[in-house]
């Protein structure tokens, strides 16, 4: 089944016309890479995604229901999402532990003695549980962003949206990173993310989807999309891509 | 829900060495040092001498002038000073009071206007022009006008309830006029945290009160607070002009009493007064400036 669906999402900027029309179907258990090259829109689609924009056309639709309706209350609908963007996740003036354990309070109203224990568990795991009581600014690039997937798994999303988590790292933390997605992707968490990485959407991603443009161009499984690529340009974008040396 | 306070300590480098002691400073380094030292020292006595001289030019210039006895006589008089003081600074009770409600009604206030001020979507734009037009309006006026304006006025319309009290209605004015420069303050605040921040709350599922409580709010008091300092020394002095509607604060006891004896020190007493008053609120917004500036630039020079 379908966890999150986008049926012909269009978005504009005053006169710049950014997504004209994207179809993407996502599976649970998926996960699903958007490539392309900057200012290509895929930030603009997953902010669509996260009911983050308001849409000028088109669905998002979340395990089949239509959450651009505007009869849907579109917090309630976030609360059923993560998303990690590329910085300035956290929230600097909480320490660690309570922007993990921020949401599951406060907007699920679970117990606070259960959402910390369970966010010390998952603080565990990527192993910063040392760190539950230090302010973002005491953690490295590479540190806040695991805890930034960590706090947005902390409320059990239905599908985890991540913008380019590693692009404004050193390049040194990007893999620690990438780690921690492979393995939430492993667990089976529905995931959908805009990357430069080409080499780990190879490896993780079910399906690659190049988005040039305005429209999703071609997407498919990564051997198909990033060996054997249909459109001109594809070819042309993936070429730059190994000039830069990122694939 | 029990968030934790963000600790205040922090590293005076933002470049913290980690384990084992500093090596002992090099010959190089010592000479440095004991130059800077001497540097300052000279700095020191400079800026001491030239502040004495030109204390004692200024005293000799004064208290030479051919009305100086005179002047003497009826500002600075320690009889009248005296006799005067219990009266002015019963009065001054009055003027904390202003003070201490005023400002209290103030920061709230202030911070809906600003509130209003940075609501999104084309459906509040009612509320945000409202907001914006008493923020242009009371940020424009003096504030002696609208004292008069709000002290005079609102008792003529004889309305029932309306108090009639220059207390109560000289609160007001001064509500009116600082709520203006304080939602300015708590605007500017309010958008130098970072959309992101925002972006981060909404996606967890907070609602817009919720992220503007618990994520953005924190964030701009943080950074408004030196500014927030400064408005409430000029408030505390602003507090005095209560005095035009017939209060009798600080400066209506001194008035009265120059009347009663021809002689000014009054004023003068009521004016140290305020100064006092004003000095350690002003020591402090130094102090919370100093060390929100430390906080932005920690380890570098300039
Ligand atoms: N809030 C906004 N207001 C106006 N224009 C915007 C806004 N956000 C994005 N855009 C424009 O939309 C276009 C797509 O931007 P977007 O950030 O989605 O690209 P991207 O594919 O994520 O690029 P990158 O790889 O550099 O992150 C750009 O032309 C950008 O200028
Ligand atoms: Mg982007």
């Amino acid at each position: 089944m379908n966890v999150l669906e986008l049926r012909g999402i269009v978005k504009a900027f005053g006169d710049n016309v950014v997504l004209r029309g994207v179809d993407l179907a996502v599976d649970e258990h998926r996960v699903v890479a958007l490539i392309g090259g900057s200012g290509s829109g895929k930030s603009t689609l997953l902010r669509c995604a996260a009911l983050l924009e308001t849409v000028d056309d088109g669905q998002v639709l979340l395990d089949g229901e239509d959450v651009t309706d505007p009869r849907v209350d579109a917090d309630r609908v976030r609360r059923r999402m993560g998303v990690v963007f590329q910085a300035y996740n956290l929230f600097p003036h909480l320490s660690v532990l309570d922007n993990v354990t921020l949401a599951p309070t406060a907007v699920h109203g679970r117990p606070r003695a259960e959402a910390v224990e369970e966010a010390r568990g998952l603080l565990a795991r990527i192993g910063l549980a040392d760190k539950a009581g230090e302010y973002p600014d005491r953690l490295s690039g590479g540190q806040q962003q695991r805890v930034a997937i960590v706090r947005a798994l902390a409320v059990r999303p239905r599908v985890l949206l991540l913008d380019e988590v590693t692009s404004a790292l050193d390049p040194e933390l990007v893999g620690e990173v990438l780690a921690l997605v492979r393995e939430v992707a492993a667990q089976g968490m529905t995931i959908v993310m805009a990357t430069h990485e080409m080499g780990f959407a190879r490896q993780v991603a079910d399906t690659v989807a190049f988005l040039d443009g305005g429209v999703l161009l071609e997407s498919g499984p990564p051997a198909q999309v990033l060996g054997e690529p249909q459109h001109a340009r594809t070819r042309q974008f993936l070429a730059r891509v190994i000039d830069a040396g990122r694939l | 829900m029990a968030l934790r306070r963000r600790r205040r300590a922090r590293p005076v480098l933002s470049t913290v060495v980690t384990g084992g002691a500093l090596p002992p400073p090099s010959e190089l380094e010592l000479s440095r040092r004991a130059w800077r030292r001497s540097r300052a020292r000279r700095s020191t006595l400079v800026a001491l001498a030239s502040t004495l001289l030109f204390a004692v030019v200024a005293y000799l210039a004064v208290t030479r002038s051919p009305g100086w006895p005179r002047v003497q006589t009826t500002f600075f008089s320690a009889s009248v000073a005296l006799e005067s003081l219990p009266e002015i600074a019963r009065g001054l009770l009055v003027n904390l009071q202003v003070l201490v409600v005023g400002g209290l009604l103030v920061l709230v206030v202030g911070l809906g206007i600003a509130a209003l001020r940075t609501l999104r979507g084309p459906a509040l734009a009612p509320l945000r022009f409202l907001a914006t037009a008493y923020v242009d309006l009371f940020r424009g006026m003096p504030l002696i006008i609208v004292l008069y304006l709000v002290g005079f006025g609102f008792p003529a319309l004889g309305l029932q309830g309306v108090p009639t009290s220059p207390f109560v209605l000289g609160t007001a004015a001064i509500v009116l006029v600082y709520s203006a420069y304080v939602a300015e303050v708590f605007r500017a605040g309010i958008e130098s945290v970072h959309p992101s921040q925002r972006a981060a709350a909404r996606s967890l599922g907070l609602t817009h009160r919720q992220t503007m409580r618990i994520v953005v709010l924190p964030q701009a008091l943080r950074t408004v607070t030196p500014a927030l300092l400064n408005d409430f020394v000029a408030l505390q002095k602003d507090v005095g002009l209560i005095s035009v509607l017939g209060a009798v604060d600080a400066v209506r006891s001194a008035q009265i009493q120059v009347g009663q004896s021809f002689n000014f020190t009054p004023y003068v007493v009521a004016g140290l007064l305020f100064v006092l008053l004003a000095v350690p609120s002003a020591r402090l917004a130094d102090a919370v400036t100093a060390r929100a500036r430390r906080r932005q630039q920690s380890g570098s020079l300039l």
